[in-house]
């Protein structure tokens, strides 16, 4: 597997505060990538980096073959990005958004209109896509949320959070249909503090204070530090590194 | 380029879908026009006056009649006391006071009966006038307003074959004769709320996408910031030239207002003023987070400056020299030249060209300012 995401050493400071601190990974193609860590332990600072949100103060990275400094804009047109906030258009309707979103990756009219019609297919989105997406029930509005970024089907998929608020059955299914995804090719970096979420993914890495303490397979980390779950891993680990800063 | 055609199709479905924005785009102009109209009427007529007559002949009366026919002044019938005209003032009976004293009659004889002009000078005669300054206007038009009717009853008398004596000011009124304040007030109007459509609407705009996120995501996308500004506030130039045909429309059909220059080049430099706006309101819009601070900035950088600092409504020559030279920063100031130049003079671009190249100017100093702050602030 060719690896489409690599960092090394990636740093982003605001002012004194230090938001990611030297992390580095590589992952690979069709690969379900966790980025597991506390509120505020830079997760979401070092996926805005990689979508070309914010630029990096130091460290190297390439999203799927591009520079992260010099190829932004190859970069936004191979990647799709679903924030942690609804951030579609509230008073336009479902179909609006999609046909908005489509346009702007510069579909044709006829492949935007079978694309729509495929993933409302896949996502049971039909019956509300005339519907105003504001209006629509929180599930739902995730569901178009991550419809329209992958409407141009991108190489890498960023979610941040994207089951914010969302009940355990929904969570469940919208991992189904990530895990098509993936199996369809498509890279997925997800950031979640669900811990069983993130034994659905091939690997996690576990961020502190924007560090990446501890990456690997969820169940071979299970093993390696011989807890009965994740949740107890990610407690006993993020005590331990406390208990050190305190004791420095 | 389509890019930003689906932005600006986008952007035209919020406002299609916002009935509130549609409302404040299309009836402000006509509430606003109506209201200037109407309501802020700079002509003064009818200054309410009482006279107070302690000649009683018939030559006063003569002059109470030409007062009150003048068509400047309404008479004030039972005045509360004809002892202290300074609480006919008070109590707001009235806006002036006329006090005829005993003696107009003999003066007025003296006059029909004078030989020569030296003898004029002999006998003063004089009239009292109380104004309410409290108005200042007011005060001013019953001071000028008194002594015209006053100076056509001493011609009247004259004898025959007497000129009235001094140095005579002959006064012919260009481009607006009748001074309606309608002709003054309408290329204001335009001003104005091509500003305020232009900017308060794009800072808006732009700061709802930022408040709900959706500015972001658009920024993980291949669209470009420019792209993304070009797109936003093309439906409102739009809606802001309609907005300014509208006013002028009803300035011209409705108010009477005279249009004699070019509409071309009215438009022309309607287009280059809206530029400025929108650079102004996405100025505002890259410093300020939510739709409600935008509003507030817009509000507080366009609309107010345009209505009083534009020379709209206070004539920029009387300003302090401080405000005088922010003046030169505010768009409205040259617009409102050019609109007044070409709608009441039919002025051409001769004419015109410092107000222009100034305006131009500082549309793009304004314009690329506010894309590189806002290109600044979003990376």
């Amino acid at each position: 597997m060719p690896d489409t995401v690599i960092i090394e050493k990636l740093t982003k400071k605001f002012g004194d505060f230090t938001a990611v601190d030297q992390i580095s990974l590589a992952v690979g193609e069709g690969e379900v990538f966790g980025f597991l860590g506390a509120n505020g332990a830079g997760k979401t600072t070092a996926i805005r980096m990689l979508c070309g949100l914010l630029l990096p103060t130091s460290g190297n990275g390439t999203v799927g073959g591009f520079d992260i400094y010099r190829d932004n804009e190859n970069i936004k047109k191979s990647i799709g990005y679903m924030s942690q906030k609804f951030s579609l258009y509230g008073d336009l309707t479902a179909y609006e958004n999609l046909w908005f979103y489509g346009s702007v990756y510069r579909l044709n009219k006829k492949t935007l209109k079978n694309r729509i019609e495929e993933l409302s297919e896949e996502l049971g989105l039909h019956e509300f896509l005339n519907r105003p997406a504001g209006n629509l029930p929180l599930g739902w509005r995730q569901r178009l949320a991550l419809a329209t970024s992958v409407l141009h089907r991108p190489k890498i998929l960023f979610l941040d959070e994207p089951t914010g608020g969302v009940d355990p059955v929904f969570r469940r299914r919208f991992w189904g249909i990530l895990y098509d995804l993936a199996d369809k090719g498509t890279t997925l970096f997800v950031t979640t503090h669900y811990m069983d979420e993130a034994e659905y993914c091939h690997r996690i890495s576990i961020m502190h204070h924007g560090q990446i303490i501890e990456l690997g397979n969820p169940s071979d980390l299970i093993q390696k530090y011989q807890q009965p779950n994740l949740e107890e891993l990610f407690v006993q680990l993020i005590s331990k590194k406390s208990e050190k800063a305190t004791d420095v | 380029m389509f890019k930003i055609k689906f932005i600006a199709q986008k952007e035209l479905w919020h406002i299609l879908r916002d009935p509130r924005s549609l409302i404040i785009a299309i009836l402000m102009p006509i509430v606003m026009t109506l209201l200037y109209g109407y309501a802020i009427n700079l002509d003064i007529k009818n200054i309410k006056l009482a006279i107070i007559d302690f000649d009683k002949t018939s030559t006063s009366s003569d002059l109470m009649g030409r007062f009150y026919n003048s068509g400047y002044f309404s008479e004030v019938t039972n005045p509360v006391s004809i002892n202290n005209p300074e609480m006919i003032l008070k109590k707001g009976q009235a806006n002036a006071v006329l006090i005829i004293r005993p003696g107009l009659g003999e003066a007025i004889q003296k006059l029909k009966s004078m030989r020569n002009i030296a003898s004029v000078s002999v006998d003063n005669y004089e009239l009292g006038l109380i104004v309410d300054g409290s108005d200042a206007n007011m005060a001013a038009a019953a001071g000028s307003y008194s002594s015209i009717v006053v100076s056509q009853v001493i011609k009247d008398n004259l004898p025959l074959g007497f000129e009235m004596p001094g140095i005579k000011i002959s006064r012919q009124v260009l481009y607006n004769p009748d001074l309606k304040s309608s002709h003054f007030f309408v290329p204001g109007l335009i001003a104005i709320i091509l500003m305020m459509i232009s900017a308060l609407l794009t800072s808006v705009t732009i700061a709802r996408e930022k408040e709900s996120g959706t500015m972001e995501q658009l920024l993980t996308t291949p669209i470009t910031p420019r792209q993304i500004i070009i797109g936003k506030t093309l439906p409102y130039v739009g809606l802001a030239i309609l907005d300014g045909f509208l006013v002028l429309g009803f300035g011209v059909f409705y108010f009477g207002v005279p249009f004699i220059g070019s509409t071309l080049l009215l438009f022309v430099f309607g287009v280059i003023y809206v530029i400025a706006a929108l650079a102004i309101g996405i100025f505002i819009s890259t410093i300020v987070k939510t739709q409600q601070l935008a509003m507030m900035g817009a509000m507080m950088v366009t609309v107010l400056p345009s209505v009083m600092l534009s020379g709209f409504i206070f004539e920029i020559k009387n300003m302090p020299l401080v405000l005088q030279i922010i003046t030169y920063i505010v768009p409205a100031r040259y617009f409102l030249l050019i609109v007044r130049g070409i709608m009441l003079k039919g002025s051409g671009i001769g004419l015109l060209w410092v107000e222009a190249a100034f305006l131009i100017a500082l549309a793009i100093v304004l314009l690329s300012v506010a894309t590189k702050l806002f290109k600044l602030r979003v990376s």
